[in-house]
C-alpha cells in the first residue's frame, strides 16, 4: 500500500546495507539485527528490502509457499499432493512480513480458523505470521520491546525452522524457515542473549555527523516524500542492478572457494576473541562467501573477512560488563592484531 | 505576550496545515485553559472533515489497531472485524491522553503508524492493513525528568510545546481560509538547497542527532511558507522551523568548534566561552519578550545558516540551556541525552501466562476469543439439540480465562555519596555494581537508577533504565567532591522510589555512605543540623516501608551509619573496600524474589 524508499537511495550506512544484501544472497546466514540510534534509517532499509528481492518459485495454492524443487521441506499438504503427481508452481514475490509489536500469540503461530469453525463447524487451521514468513523475511521493529512470550516463540521456531501448533485441539506442524530481521535502539533495552544468538549478523548504525551526508539524506528523503513515484523511478536502474547482482550471487555462491589460509585466519580470529561455540566461525565463513559471491569473485579473501568480521562476531563475544570497550572495538582490535601479524 | 506564547499558537496553525507530515505535537503541562485554547484553535484550523478522536491511556490493543468485533461476531455467527481508533481516524488527529504514561508497546504502535501511515491488524484471526494518516497530539502531564513521553515517539513529533508559556492567538494574523489554502498548496512549495543546508547545519550544531529533527524542521518550514502564501521556503520559514523544531531538541549549545563525533569524549576544557559568544545570545530569557533574534537588515548580511542557528539558539528554553551548559562543564561536549532521552517506564502489565478453561471472576478475565474458539466446533451439534436458531450457543464449559503472571519490575536505586575524597572509589563501586546488576537484568528484566549527592544537593545521574549502554554513558566521568548533603540525597532516593512505586514497580534503595553529613536541605553547612535532618529523612523512608541496604563506606564501621541504618530499618553492610561483586550479592539478598 505504501511505497517504500528505494534501497539504493539510502545514503551511507554501508555496513547495514552490506549485511542486508548478504542475508538476501544467503538466507541461511540466520538473520540480521540492526541496532542503533534513532532516526538513522534502520526501518527504511529493511522496508526497502522487499522491493529488492528477486522472485522465487513456489507451489500453487500453498499457504506456506513451499519450494517445489525441495521435496524434503514440503508442508504436509504439498506432500500429499505430490503423491498425485508433480506440483504445479509459479514465480512470486518473497514475503517480507512485519511482526507488529502488539501481535497476539495466535496471530503469530496460527490458530483455529474461526470463520470455518463458526459457519461450517469445521476444525481448520488458520496460518499465522510465521507461516506467511516461510521462505521469506520476518521483520520485527523495536525487537527489544517485544513481549517475552512472543520472543520465546521466535527463539524456538527460528532454531528449528518448523512451527509446531498444539492448541485449540489442533495438532499441526508446518515449515517456517525465515530470515529474522530485527531493529531497535539499545537505549530502550537490550536483547536476551538467546535471541541475540539467533541473528547471524549484527549491525550497529550511528547517526552520521558529517554535514554533507546529513544534507544529502534530508534532501533525498524530502524528494521522496514529495513525489514517491518520480523518486523511485530515479533509482530504479540502480535497484535493478542490485537485484541482478543478488540473483547472480545466489547462483555463484556454491562455487565460491575458501582458501585454507583464510579459513585459518577466521578460526584464529574467533579463538582470539574467545567466542562461544563454532557458530561464530560458521557465520563468518558463510557471510564472507556470500559477500564474495555478491561481488562476483570466485575466492574469499582477507578483505572479505575484514569487512564481515564485526557484523558476524560483535554480538557473540562473551560479555564482560566491567570492560568498558564496546564489542565493536574489541573485534576491530582483534582484526587489526591478526592481520598485522 | 511572549515569543513562546506566540510560537505555541503558530505551532497549532502549522500542525493544522500538515498533521500527517509533522507527526505530532507534544503539549507538556497540566490541563487548563491554555491546553483547551490550543485544542480549540487546532480544531478550528483543521480540515472540518478531519476526524478528531481521543485515545484513553488504557486503550485495549484491539480498540487501537482493530480486531474481532465480539458483539457483531456473535450476532452474525461468523467473525466480523472491527476497525480500531487508528484506522477510524485516517486523515485526522488523535489526542493521546496522559501520554507520559503510555505503555511501551502502545507507544511503539503509534511510532509505526507515524512511520508507515498505515495500521496493520494482526490479531484474533484477522489480518488487514488500512491507511492511517494521522497527526498525534500527545497530552503530556509529566512532571520532572523521569516522567516523559517515550523517546522514540518524541523523536517523531515535530513540536514540543510547554503549556506554561501560554498561548497568544492575537499575535497571529491568520484566517481559516489561509490555512485551508496552505493545505492545498503544501506539496508545491519549493525548497532551495541553502535552506536544506541551513536546517541540517543548525541541527548538527545543536546536537540534534536524529535525522528526523532536520526532516521535520524542513516540513515545518514548508508548512510555514504555505501558510504565508509563499511558493518557496524563505528565510523566515527556516527560522520558524529552527525555533519550533530544532531548539527544543538541542542537546548542546552551539560552539564554533567542529562537531564532535558522538563516541569520542569531547575536549575537557568546556567550550562554554564559545557558547556565550555572540551571536548566540548569552543567556536568552525566552520567557521575556525576546525580540526577533535578528533584525532583517542585519540578517541579510549574515549567511543563512548563521541566521537560522541564531534563531534556534535564542529559542532554547532557559532551563534546558542551563542544563546543557552544566553538561558541557561536566563532561565536555560528549553527547548527553540526559534530558530528551529520559526513559519512561510504564508499569508492566502482568506477563500473559496463557489461557485456560475456567469461569470468569473478579480476578480472572474472560477471554472472549478463546471462548468462541472453544464453542465454535460444537455449534452444528448444539443447533440440533435445540435452542434459538442462528445464535451461537456458548456453554459454561466453553469459558476460557486469561491468566497473567503478576511480576512487578524491581528498580534498584543507588544513592551514592559523591562528596569528599572517597567519592571516586565509591562511585566506581556503585558503577561496577550497577553494571553487574544490569547484566543480571537480561534474565530478570529489572531496572537500575543512580542518584548522587554532593555539594549543595542531590541529582539524578541515571533515571531507571535497563540499558547497559545508557548506564555506561551516564556513569562515565562523574564529578565528585564538596560537602555532604545526606538528607537531600535520602530525599531524592525516596522521591524516586515513590515514583517507581506509582508506576507499579518495586523500589529497592541502596545507599553508599559513611553516614557523615555536613550540609542541610537548605544547602547550608552545619554538622549537627545536617545529621538531624538526615535522620529525619531516614525515618521518612522507614515509614514508607522500603527495602533498604545501607553500605557503610567508612574505613571502620561507623556509629553514624549504623544509627542511620537503624532509623530506616535498613540492612547494614560495612564495606570499606571496593568490591562490586559483594555489593551486588548484598543487593540481591534484599531484593524481593517475585518469581
Amino acid at each position: 500500500m505504501t511505497v517504500a524508499f528505494p534501497f539504493s537511495a539510502i545514503a551511507g550506512q554501508d555496513e547495514m546495507k552490506r549485511a542486508i544484501v548478504i542475508a538476501a544472497v544467503d538466507p541461511g546466514i540466520g538473520g540480521v539485527l540492526v541496532f542503533g540510534d534513532r532516526g538513522t534509517g534502520k526501518s527504511t532499509a529493511v522496508r526497502a528490502l522487499a522491493a529488492l528481492l528477486p522472485q522465487m518459485r513456489m507451489v500453487d495454492d500453498c499457504r506456506y509457499r513451499c519450494d517445489p524443487a525441495n521435496t524434503v521441506r514440503l508442508c504436509s499438504e504439498c506432500l500429499a499432493r505430490l503423491e498425485a503427481g508433480p506440483l504445479p508452481s509459479h514465480m512470486g514475490p518473497v514475503a517480507v512480513v512485519d511482526l507488529p509489536l502488539g501481535a497476539s500469540e495466535d496471530r503469530v503461530v496460527g490458530a483455529l480458523d474461526l470463520e470455518r469453525a463458526l459457519s461450517r463447524g469445521e476444525k481448520a487451521f488458520e496460518p499465522g505470521l510465521l507461516a506467511r514468513a516461510n521462505r521469506g523475511f520476518l521483520y520485527v521493529d523495536e525487537v527489544n520491546l517485544l513481549e517475552d512470550h512472543i520472543v520465546d516463540l521466535l527463539i524456538d521456531v527460528a532454531a528449528s525452522g518448523e512451527n509446531v501448533v498444539e492448541r485449540d485441539g489442533l495438532s499441526i506442524r508446518h515449515p517456517a524457515r525465515f530470515v529474522l530481521v530485527g531493529s531497535g535502539n539499545p537505549e530502550e533495552g537490550e536483547l536476551r542473549p538467546q535471541l541475540l544468538d539467533r541473528f547471524g549478523l549484527s549491525v550497529e548504525v550511528k547517526t552520521p555527523t558529517d554535514l554533507a551526508t546529513r544534507i544529502d539524506i534530508v534532501r533525498r528523503r524530502d524528494a521522496f516524500e514529495r513525489d514517491p513515484q518520480a523518486f523511485i523511478a530515479l533509482y530504479a536502474e540502480q535497484d535493478e542492478a542490485l537485484r541482478t547482482a543478488i540473483l547472480a550471487g545466489r547462483l555463484r555462491i556454491g562455487a565460491v572457494e575458501v582458501p585454507d589460509a583464510v579459513l585459518e585466519q577466521a578460526s584464529q580470529l574467533c579463538i582470539n576473541l574467545g567466542t562461544d561455540g563454532l557458530r561464530a566461525e560458521l557465520t563468518l565463513m558463510r557471510a564472507a562467501r556470500a559477500l564474495a559471491a555478491f561481488e562476483g569473485v570466485g575466492t574469499v579473501t582477507e578483505a572479505h573477512l575484514r569487512l564481515i568480521a564485526a557484523p558476524s562476531l560483535r554480538h557473540r563475544l562473551r560479555r564482560n560488563v566491567l570492560d568498558d570497550a564496546g564489542s565493536t572495538t574489541r573485534v576491530d582490535r582483534a582484526v587489526a592484531e591478526l592481520f598485522a601479524g | 505576550m511572549t515569543q513562546a506564547a506566540a510560537d505555541n499558537a503558530l505551532a497549532a496553525l502549522l500542525f493544522a496545515v500538515d498533521p500527517t507530515g509533522l507527526g505530532g505535537v507534544v503539549l507538556r503541562g497540566r490541563p487548563g485553559p491554555v491546553r483547551d485554547a490550543f485544542l480549540t484553535l487546532l480544531r478550528a484550523c483543521l480540515d472540518p472533515a478531519a476526524p478528531v478522536r481521543r485515545m484513553p491511556l488504557n486503550i485495549a490493543e484491539g480498540r487501537l489497531v482493530g480486531g474481532l468485533d465480539i458483539a457483531a461476531t456473535l450476532r452474525a455467527g461468523r467473525p466480523i472485524a472491527e476497525r480500531g481508533i487508528l484506522a477510524q481516524t485516517d486523515g485526522g488527529v488523535v489526542l493521546v491522553a496522559m501520554a507520559e504514561r503510555l505503555a511501551d508497546p502502545v507507544a511503539a504502535q503509534l511510532c509505526a503508524t507515524i512511520d508507515t501511515k498505515t495500521v496493520v491488524t494482526a490479531r484474533d484471526g484477522i489480518v488487514s492493513e488500512s491507511p492511517a494518516r494521522i497527526g498525534f497530539v500527545a497530552l503530556d502531564e509529566g512532571e520532572g525528568d523521569d516522567e516523559k513521553l517515550s523517546p522514540a515517539l518524541l523523536d517523531r513529533m515535530a513540536f514540543r510545546l510547554e503549556l506554561q508559556s501560554g498561548l497568544d492567538e492575537d499575535s497571529l494574523a491568520y484566517d481559516l481560509d489561509a490555512v485551508t489554502q496552505a493545505r492545498a498548496r503544501l506539496n508545491g512549495i519549493e525548497v532551495g538547497d541553502p535552506v536544506i543546508a541551513a536546517l541540517s547545519g543548525t541541527a548538527l550544531a545543536l546536537g540534534v542527532w536524529s535525522l528526523r529533527g532536520a526532516l521535520l524542521a524542513l516540513r515545518v518550514a514548508r508548512a510555514s511558507a504555505a501558510l504565508a502564501g509563499r511558493n518557496e521556503v524563505a528565510m523566515e520559514d527556516a527560522m520558524v522551523a529552527a525555533r519550533l523544531v530544532l531548539a527544543p531538541r538541542a542537546t548542546r549549545v552551539p560552539s564554533a568548534e567542529e562537531p564532535v563525533p558522538e563516541d569520542q569524549p569531547g575536549p575537557d576544557e568546556a567550550p562554554i566561552d564559545d557558547a556565550t559568544d555572540p551571536p548566540e545570545a548569552p543567556d536568552p530569557p525566552p520567557q521575556d519578550d525576546t525580540p526577533e533574534p535578528e533584525s532583517d537588515g542585519a540578517a541579510n548580511e549574515m549567511p543563512l545558516e548563521d541566521v537560522v542557528l541564531a534563531a534556534a539558539t535564542a529559542a532554547i528554553p532557559a532551563g534546558l540551556l542551563a542544563q546543557l551548559k552544566a553538561d558541557l562543564e561536566r563532561r565536555g561536549a560528549s553527547r548527553s541525552q540526559g534530558k530528551s532521552g529520559a526513559l519512561k517506564k510504564s508499569g508492566k502489565r502482568g506477563r500473559p501466562a496463557g489461557i485456560r478453561r475456567g469461569a470468569p471472576g473478579p480476578n480472572a478475565r474472560l477471554n472472549l476469543v478463546e471462548t468462541l474458539r472453544a464453542a465454535a466446533p460444537w455449534q452444528r451439534l448444539r443447533a440440533t439439540e435445540g435452542g434459538e436458531p442462528g445464535r451461537i450457543q456458548v456453554r459454561f464449559d466453553d469459558f476460557h480465562i486469561s491468566r497473567f503472571r503478576e511480576r512487578t519490575e524491581t528498580t534498584t536505586i543507588f544513592a551514592v555519596d559523591a562528596s569528599g575524597s572517597a567519592a571516586a572509589t565509591r562511585l566506581a563501586e556503585a558503577k561496577g555494581a550497577v553494571e553487574l546488576l544490569l547484566a543480571d537484568c537480561y534474565i530478570r528484566r529489572d531496572t537500575v537508577a543512580v542518584v548522587s549527592f554532593r555539594g549543595k544537593g542531590a541529582e539524578i545521574l541515571l533515571p531507571p533504565t535497563r540499558s547497559l549502554v545508557r548506564a555506561k554513558r551516564s556513569l562515565s566521568g562523574l564529578p565528585g567532591g564538596g560537602g555532604t548533603p545526606l538528607a537531600a540525597g535520602l530525599d531524592a532516593a525516596e522521591a524516586m522510589a515513590a515514583s517507581v512505586q506509582r508506576r507499579g514497580g518495586t523500589p529497592v534503595i541502596v545507599i553508599l555512605t559513611d553516614g557523615k553529613s555536613n550540609v542541610g536541605r537548605n544547602g547550608l553547612g552545619g554538622r549537627a543540623a545536617a545529621e538531624a535532618e538526615a535522620l529525619q529523612a531516614a525515618s521518612a523512608i522507614r515509614q514508607q516501608g522500603r527495602a533498604v541496604l545501607l553500605v557503610d563506606t567508612a574505613t571502620r564501621p561507623s556509629p553514624l551509619a549504623q544509627a542511620l541504618a537503624a532509623a530506616m530499618s535498613a540492612r547494614y553492610l560495612p564495606l570499606p573496600y571496593v568490591d562490586a561483586a559483594r555489593l551486588t550479592q548484598a543487593v540481591q539478598t534484599i531484593t524481593p524474589k517475585s518469581r
